[in-house]
This record gives C-alpha cells, structure tokens and sequence, in this order.
C-alpha cells in the first residue's frame, strides 16, 4: 500500500492534534491547535485517496528511482509561485494599512499581526520555497546523483508548507514570540527544526553519494545557507514554554544578551538564507541561461569564503546607540563595512559570466531579469555598509529608509534571481519546448522593476525626511515637530508605496498566469523578440 | 570558564586561528596550477541536465 504508514501518521497526528485542543492551556493554544486539526485530518483524507493497494512486491508504473527526483521540484517550484503572489499581496495589503488606518481590522487583521505574515510570507514561503526547490535541482545536476532519502524530500517539502501554514495562521491568531523574522512560538519552532535536519539529510546524503569527484560552488553557498540558518534557528529560538500545551514561551535570554541573539539571527537570516542560498542560485542559473561558465570560478571561492567568515559579526550594526557594548557596535560595523569586498567580487562574477554574451541582455528576457538581479545585489550590498557606520544609522535607523534598503534587497536581488530561476525551470521540469510566452516575462520585468525604482525611490526620501524631523531642534532645544507630525508628512510616501507594490504584485501575476500556462501545455503565438533568433542568411 | 576567560580566548587565540584559515584558504585556492582545476570545475552546470546516466 503506497503511502500506507505516512497517512497513519498523519490520521495519528491529527488526533493529537484534538487533544491538545482538548486539553489547551490557552484560548490562543486551542484555536491554534484546531487549525492544526483540521490541515492534518485534511491531508491524511488526500493520502488515502491516493492510496493504490498492489500485491506486495509488484512495483507500480510510478516507482522509478533511477532518473533524477524532479516530482518534488516541480511541487516547489508552484509553491513558490503561489506564496510568492500570496506574499506580495499581502505586502501591498499592509502598505494600504499604513497608507489608509481604516484598513486595520480588528482584531486578527490589524497591521501588527499581518506584517509578520508578510515578511514570512515572502522571506520563507517564497523565498524558502524557491530555495528548497532549487537546492534540490542544482545538487542532483551538479552532483549527477538522484537525490538521497527517496520520500524524504517528499516529507521536507510538506513538512515546510505545514510550517508555513502554522506560522500564518499563528500571527492572525496573535501568537508571536516578538522576534523580527522568528515570530513562530515554540512548538512550530520544534517543528522547523525537524523538518531542516530532513533537508539537510537530503542535500548532504545527495552530495555524499556524488558521481562527480568536485562539489560544485554552488552547492557549498546551499549547504552554508542549510547548515547556518539550522545553527541560527537553534540558538535564536532557546526558550522555555509556559505550559507544554500553551502557546506562551519565554526567551533563555533577556536584556541586552537577547537582543543581541536575535540580531545575529535577525543578521544573518539576511546574510545566509536571502544572501548564500540565492547566491547558490546565482552560481548555477546564471551560467546555464547565458550558457557560458562563471567568469572566475577562483573568484567564486573567495567570494563565498570571506561571504561566511565576515557575515557572522555583522549583525551587532541592528544595535547601535543601545545597551549593547561600544566595541561591539564598532565590530559590527566594521565588519559590515568588509562585507564590501565578498559582496563586489560576487557581483562583479556573476555579471561579468555575460562578458562575450552581452547581446543577451537584449534578446533574453531571462538573463536580463538575472542581470538587473545581480545589479541589485551589488546596490543593496552598498546601501547596507553605508548604513551600518555609526552617523548614518543615527540618522536611518528606525525610519523607512531601512524599509527602502531591504526592499531593494528583497524585490530587486532575491526576487528576481527566483523569477529568473522559475523561468528557466519550468520548461525543463514540465519537458515544454519553451515558456507559454516570452513577452510576458519581458512585461514582468518591467512591472517588477518599475515597482521596486517607485518603492526604492520613496522609501529613501521618506526615510531621510523623517530622520531630519525626529532631529530637528528649535535655537531653544525643544524638539520643533511631534512624532504625530512626523507621521502625517509621512502619507504621500505610503500611498506612493503602495503604489510601487501594487506594480511589483502585477508582475507577480504575470509571472503566476505564464507558468501556469506554460504547466498546462500551451505556447502562445507572439512575433519573437528581436535578436533572439539569428536573422536567415540568403542562400550563398 | 567564566566571561572573561572566554572573551580573551576568543579575541587571541580565536582569532588567530579564523586568520590563519582564512589566509590558508586563500592561499589554496590561488596556489599554482589551480586555474586550470577551476576552469574544468566551473564547466559541471554546463553538461547535459535533463537525463540520469542516459535515463530520463
């Protein structure tokens, strides 16, 4: 019987899951657990369904192990898609919020509960997703071994989306620990950390059992990205729960010691899942579109190398002027400002793997999405040291030119080096001859980048502006605008925001309605783009 | 081992040690003869990805 333990499991799980809704400490404990009920008792219904009863020892059609696992990619590579839409609509619905308050419903749908639905929402459901899926695809090509575990990768993949799934319905349900970018509460925490020692078998089992003798540089920026977020999560999360079927923990740490956990984590969740894992992207994708190798492969070496060494002290540069010790905000500073160096080599590898391949950028629409990417990358990776010194960030910090840097980060850099991934993918993993329409990828990318220059552009000057007016003092040393007056100034810049996300999002659904065409099968008639085929010679 | 044994480990001898691996690093990876292992390594993403050892 396929599947036949699992979905005991599964129904076992479930009817855990109603008693601790019976049992539950807390009202917030008991909604949480019925959520969780109800999504196991639903998946357990789906794996019976699919349950196929052959005699044993007779091996279905299906149960082929010796190509390359790609079922699990292609179930990825849609989550991606899906969350990502799910994470941009939710970005552009918390940036009405700010915009217009009104929008704030109480008591699960104000903006304190739905930003950290939409920073997870995109950071690890997108970006996760993308990673997972990628990291999968890269191993078995680059290694040319099938990957390791067999339905393991299938537990990883769902286990992750189960993660999601609590992590979201959690922070709607007010459960948060108050950790930026690790708000889920203990027992999803647990859950994580199961599901990321899967992965981790998975990729190094894969990696173990290579055919060929070198590992590939991508894969060492993965395998950075799995082993390091694993470490951070760890220690990040040590926390004692108030009741082992209560939603409340409490954090190991305290004062300046647990604000400092949760920047190196905060710090390096950027540094090592939005940077290394697609990083690893980077390094694989790149070279095949434009079909050419990295341009410094030795290049690649130092890049991740000093990436890793200096990465890990960054974080302390989130505390500056507070409790935390002068010589360790002078550390973290200093150390961002040498990330400048990994973070240029790495910008200027992955651009120049075009060099004798330029034409592409006019002609392919999937390079010049990976190249406006890089040129993110490289932008984000200069704000964030200038940021870091002391003088700036007594300026930036706590105004939305923070929130303008990450989001050049995020939209222009991860973003589109996860387009530009699924582009490619989709036709390989679906065996399509090429995408439904390659015009359409051309209107992605101009949507998506005019979104992130309006929203980019905004965010720097309202930051600026704000900071100046927080400083700003009369001849006799009173402060000359109230902080309401300061966020007033601040509603043409949110509705132009908004604005800004609003286009991003359309590319999104550019993006959602391509692929799922191109999944189905159909290949839309459209002139190609010009230089995209070489012009026919008259006969000689 | 209390704070301030561990500090001054960390910031003499740990460091030290990150130093020197980090120099080594660098070193083994521009030591000679080593363009020529990168330019042969840097060409595994360009062969053939749609098959496993000729299965699809």
């Amino acid at each position: 019987m396929k599947f036949g333990v699992e979905t005991m499991i599964v129904g076992i799980g479930a009817f855990l899951a109603l008693l601790a809704v019976a049992f539950a400490q807390d009202k917030a404990f008991e909604s949480h657990m019925w959520v969780l009920f109800f999504v196991l008792l639903c998946a357990a219904v789906v794996l019976l369904r699919r349950s196929s009863f052959t005699t044993a020892g007779a091996v279905s059609a299906d149960a082929d192990t010796s190509g390359y696992f790609d079922e699990v990619i292609k179930y990825g590579v849609v989550a991606t898609v899906a969350w990502g839409i799910v994470g941009f609509l939710v970005g552009v619905i918390v940036a009405s919020q700010l915009a217009f308050p009104d929008l704030n419903i109480e008591p699960w749908f104000n903006f304190g509960r739905v930003r950290p639905l939409h920073t997870s929402a995109v950071v690890f459901a997108f970006g996760g997703n993308a990673l997972i899926a990628t990291s999968l695809y890269v191993v078995q090509r680059t290694t040319r071994a099938r990957l390791f575990g067999g339905n393991l990768a299938w537990f990883v993949f769902w286990g992750y989306q189960l993660f999601i799934v609590m992590a979201a319905t959690g922070y709607l349900l007010g459960i948060t620990e108050s950790r930026e970018y690790a708000e889920p509460e203990w027992y999803v925490d647990i859950w994580l950390t199961i599901v990321w020692v899967a992965y981790l078998v998975v990729f190094m089992g894969t990696l173990i059992r290579r055919k060929e003798p070198h590992i590939y540089v991508a894969n060492w920026f993965y395998l950075a990205f799995i082993i390091t977020i694993a470490m951070l999560h760890v220690v990040n999360n040590l926390s004692m729960p108030v009741s082992f079927l209560g939603a409340k923990s409490y954090s190991a740490f305290s004062g300046v010691q647990d604000a400092l956990t949760q920047w190196w984590y905060g710090h390096n969740a950027v540094g090592f899942f939005l940077t290394a894992g697609f990083l690893g992207m980077m390094y694989y994708f790149i070279p095949k579109q434009v079909g050419r190798p990295v341009y410094s492969y030795r290049l690649s070496i130092i890049h991740f190398w000093a990436l890793i060494f200096l990465y890990i002290w960054a974080g302390p540069h989130h505390l500056h002027y507070t409790a935390l010790p002068d010589w360790a905000q002078t550390l973290g500073m200093a150390f961002s400002i040498m990330l400048w160096m990994p973070s240029w080599g790495g910008m200027i590898n992955g651009l120049m793997t075009l060099s004798g391949a330029w034409d592409k950028i006019r002609t392919d629409p999937i390079v010049r999405m990976m190249v406006i990417s890089v040129a993110f990358y490289g932008m984000s990776t200069f704000e964030g040291p200038v940021m870091s010194i002391k003088a700036v960030n007594s300026l930036s910090h706590y105004t939305d030119w923070t929130i303008g840097h990450v989001h050049s980060g995020a939209l222009g850099w991860v973003g589109m080096i996860t387009f530009g991934a699924v582009y490619f993918l989709v036709p390989k993993l679906w065996h399509r001859e090429r995408l439904y329409s390659l015009r359409m990828i051309n209107w992605h990318f101009w949507l998506a980048t005019l979104g992130i220059v309006v929203y980019a552009a905004v965010m720097w000057v309202a930051g600026i502006q704000q900071g100046l007016m927080w400083r700003e003092y009369d001849d006799q040393g009173f402060l000359v605008y109230s902080f309401a007056e300061t966020v007033a100034a601040m509603r043409p810049y949110y509705i132009l925001r908004t604005v800004g996300g609003l286009l991003y999002l359309a590319g999104g659904l550019v993006m959602g309605f391509n692929v799922l065409m191109t999944i189905l099968g159909h290949v839309r008639e459209e002139t190609p783009i010009p230089g995209s085929q070489p012009v026919m010679q008259p006969a000689q | 081992m209390d704070y301030q044994t561990m500090r001054t480990f960390a910031d003499s001898w740990g460091l030290l040690f990150m130093v020197i691996v980090f120099v080594g690093v660098i070193a083994y990876t521009f030591r000679p003869g080593s363009k020529k292992e990168a330019d042969k390594i840097s060409r595994i993403p360009l062969g053939d990805d749609d098959a496993l050892d000729g299965k699809d």
